[in-house]
């Protein structure tokens, strides 16, 4: 990660961008840089129409419509959060089962054996009462499965990737659009792709190193 | 058009009041929300009010220690008085923690956007409540070293926790909600703590926030996935809030004693837990916005309609107050009649009517569009709730002062540590929310720059070049 104390120093309105030496190698990818969503919306627009796969955008919040623009499809995190809700509704009454309503043991790692529970000659199997604590784990475990399924799909966390590197990119996540396209793209072609980049007016272009 | 009164707090067709202030691009809110974790020195009064809240929290740890030592004979507690201020304590802080997870869910799934400027600390404010909340119950059991009693973990006596008990719904519940609330609060904040990390002038901060902010990056890919996730957790957090305070009240409610055993219960804890929870926002967001300079953020809007939700539940708090009375008369019970007599005119007569006055007669102020919109008679009135819905869960819990055998009637007296205790997990409460508001992103920055008409790539403020009127929905606020 880079600390560079100065890249934090806004760039002022209309100031020409110095580019890195001109290189011929592909390195990880190039990055362009846009100043506005309405910029980033058409580029992108224009990446998706140019076939690309192996592309992203990144924008300080989420701009709607840019993942349509993009051509992402929907995720498939609900059907994943449906499952964590349908095991802690099942765990939860299971629990409450063995424990209050059973008296066989099982093994897990010791043997545990569940206690018929007769409590104001009500039914062992009382699931009115059992409601709220499965109520509880359904809840509980779709949004802990959330959550980690989140984290997988997004394949976070992670510590480094390439744009990190870049002291520009640290306005990714204040107030710039940027557009990155990985050289391991078969459509990718160090000059043809850089022109294409430049073709969208962007404010730098900036060559990415692994 | 760029004249917008910004006096104005109300909204009119076509002039409808941004919801940020003074602000046309998006890097200067960066600067601004951040500005309270990133100026290398905290206002004075900062300190100061960090030092006097750890010092009532290290005074809460020494109580706690006390009691570990000793046990719960140091409370007030007595027969029949066997809840006392640990039970009124906690419900106190649980229906503190509220008002969160209620504006950052189901104003969200209702869409509404004023909400982006005080959920982070709103959410925040929750999961301290909920700590000091925890804390109360699990000193409570009395024999501390066995509070892993109330989980079901396997032993060697074969002994299993009674799921038919409500104090184990309880458990479930407010773990739950605790959980919850600190993963939804936690991944609202991914995105601002990478903010933050590309900003970090320090080694220890960069790999502080760092290490915390996953790696994120603002890819487009990943945020197609968080806001679904982000939808979702609403979706699931919006009945778990409504749960919580139900299970909460079920602890009363399910029991057979005049005055719990009522079915009003569970909608009444709610709303009065909403009711309590957005008093103490205001009463944090009031002081906050003044010292760290938020107020371009935090506007007179967003407090006249949290002021809005506080008169709504207040009255509906009163609501259920008065249908408890007429209940008790209308079933003919004669010891549920007695109960509420008793608590209007009896030995605590006193903490009845501080009561009502708090709950019930001082939010109505905010019928008045100029009081929802004074600073000081907003926060006497916060104030008032505060100390209200904590005389409320007294009030409730001192019907078991007069039980159903007189001869062991007796007045109820908090003892010096029950007091200590009280003030000792304010002390908690704010020192953790101290060192929030100076180490974590204060305003959910992702989230009011996406509010922002400068974020809407089919605005001109957005870059969008050609303009549709038909697909113009700000009014004739656009800059000429």
């Amino acid at each position: 990660m880079t600390t560079l104390p100065d890249f934090i120093q806004p760039v002022t309105e209309g100031e020409t961008v110095t580019e890195a030496p001109a290189v011929e190698k592909a390195g990880w990818g190039l990055m362009a840089e846009f100043e506005n969503p309405a910029q980033i919306m058409a580029a992108a627009k224009s990446a998706r129409d140019q076939g690309f796969r192996w592309w992203d955008t990144h924008t300080p919040y989420p701009v709607h419509g840019l993942d349509k623009a993009m051509g992402i499809k929907p995720t498939i995190l609900p059907l994943l959060v449906l499952g964590g809700g349908a095991t802690g509704l099942l765990s939860g009454f299971m629990l409450q089962w063995f424990t209050n309503a059973t008296s066989f043991d099982f093994w897990a790692l010791v043997p545990i054996r569940g206690y018929d529970f007769l409590i104001s000659g009500k039914p062992l199997l009382s699931t009115p009462a059992w409601i709220p604590v499965m109520f509880e784990l359904t809840i509980l475990l779709s949004a802990v499965g959330c959550v980690t399924w989140l984290l997988i799909l997004c394949g976070l966390p992670q510590l480094y990737h390439p744009t990190l590197r870049s002291p520009r990119f640290a306005r990714a996540t204040d107030d710039r659009f940027f557009l990155v396209i990985e050289s391991k793209d078969p459509k990718f072609h160090p000059e043809r792709t850089k022109a294409f980049l430049e073709s969208l007016n962007p404010m730098s272009i900036e060559t990415l190193e692994d | 058009m760029s004249s917008i009164d910004t006096n104005t707090v109300w909204e009119m067709p076509g002039e409808r009041r941004p919801l940020v202030d003074n602000h046309e691009s998006l890097g200067t809110v960066t600067t601004e929300v951040l500005q309270a974790a990133e100026s290398p020195k905290p206002p004075m009064l900062w300190y100061a009010a960090l030092g006097l809240a750890s010092l009532l929290a290290s005074m809460f740890g020494l109580m706690i220690g006390y009691l570990f030592l000793t046990g719960t004979g140091i409370w007030g507690n007595q027969n029949p008085v066997m809840w006392g201020f640990p039970i009124v304590n906690f419900v106190f802080w649980v229906g503190i923690g509220h008002a969160g997870t209620l504006i950052s869910a189901i104003l969200f799934l209702f869409r509404q956007k004023w909400r982006t400027a005080i959920n982070r600390f709103a959410e925040a404010m929750t999961i301290f409540a909920v700590v000091c909340a925890g804390t109360f119950p699990g000193i409570h059991v009395g024999r501390v070293w066995l509070a892993y009693w109330l989980f079901p973990i396997p032993n060697q006596m074969e002994m299993w926790p009674q799921f038919r008990s409500p104090l184990l719904w309880d458990v479930f519940a407010v773990s739950t909600y605790f959980t919850v609330s600190l993963l939804f609060w936690y991944l609202g904040m991914v995105p601002d703590l990478a903010t933050m990390r590309d900003r970090a002038n320090t080694k220890l901060k960069a790999l502080g926030y760092g290490l915390f902010s996953l790696g994120w990056r603002g890819s487009t890919r990943h945020w197609h996935r968080y806001e679904r996730a982000y939808l979702l957790l609403a979706a699931l957090a919006t009945p778990l809030v409504l749960s919580v305070h139900s299970v909460v009240s079920f602890d009363f409610a399910v029991s057979q004693l005049p005055g719990w055993h009522t079915t009003i219960f569970p909608p009444y804890f709610v709303a009065g837990a909403v009711f309590g929870g957005f008093a103490m926002v205001v009463t944090l967001a009031v002081p906050a916005r003044q010292i760290w300079g938020l107020k371009n953020f935090i506007t007179m809007r967003h407090l006249e309609n949290m002021n809005k939700v506080i008169l709504l539940t207040g009255s509906i708090v009163g609501y259920a107050y008065s249908m408890e009375f007429f209940i008790a008369w209308y079933s003919q019970a004669p010891y549920e009649g007695f109960v509420f007599v008793n608590r209007a005119t009896g030995q605590h007569a006193w903490a009845y009517w501080i009561m009502i006055f708090c709950n019930v007669v001082s939010p109505q102020l905010f019928w008045v569009r100029k009081f929802r919109t004074s600073i000081p008679v907003m926060m006497f009135v916060v104030m008032c709730v505060n100390v209200g819905m904590w005389f409320e869960r007294f009030v409730i819990v001192l019907s078991l002062e007069q039980d159903f055998l007189p001869s062991s009637w007796a007045y109820f007296t908090p003892s010096w540590v029950d007091w200590a205790m009280l003030v000792g997990s304010f002390g908690l409460f704010f020192t953790l929310f101290l060192l929030f508001i100076r180490f974590l992103p204060v305003i959910a920055i992702a989230e009011v720059k996406s509010v922002m008409p400068e974020a809407d790539p089919h605005d001109p403020r957005g870059g969008a070049i050609e303009h549709h009127d038909d697909h113009d929905d700000s009014g004739k606020d656009q800059p000429a």
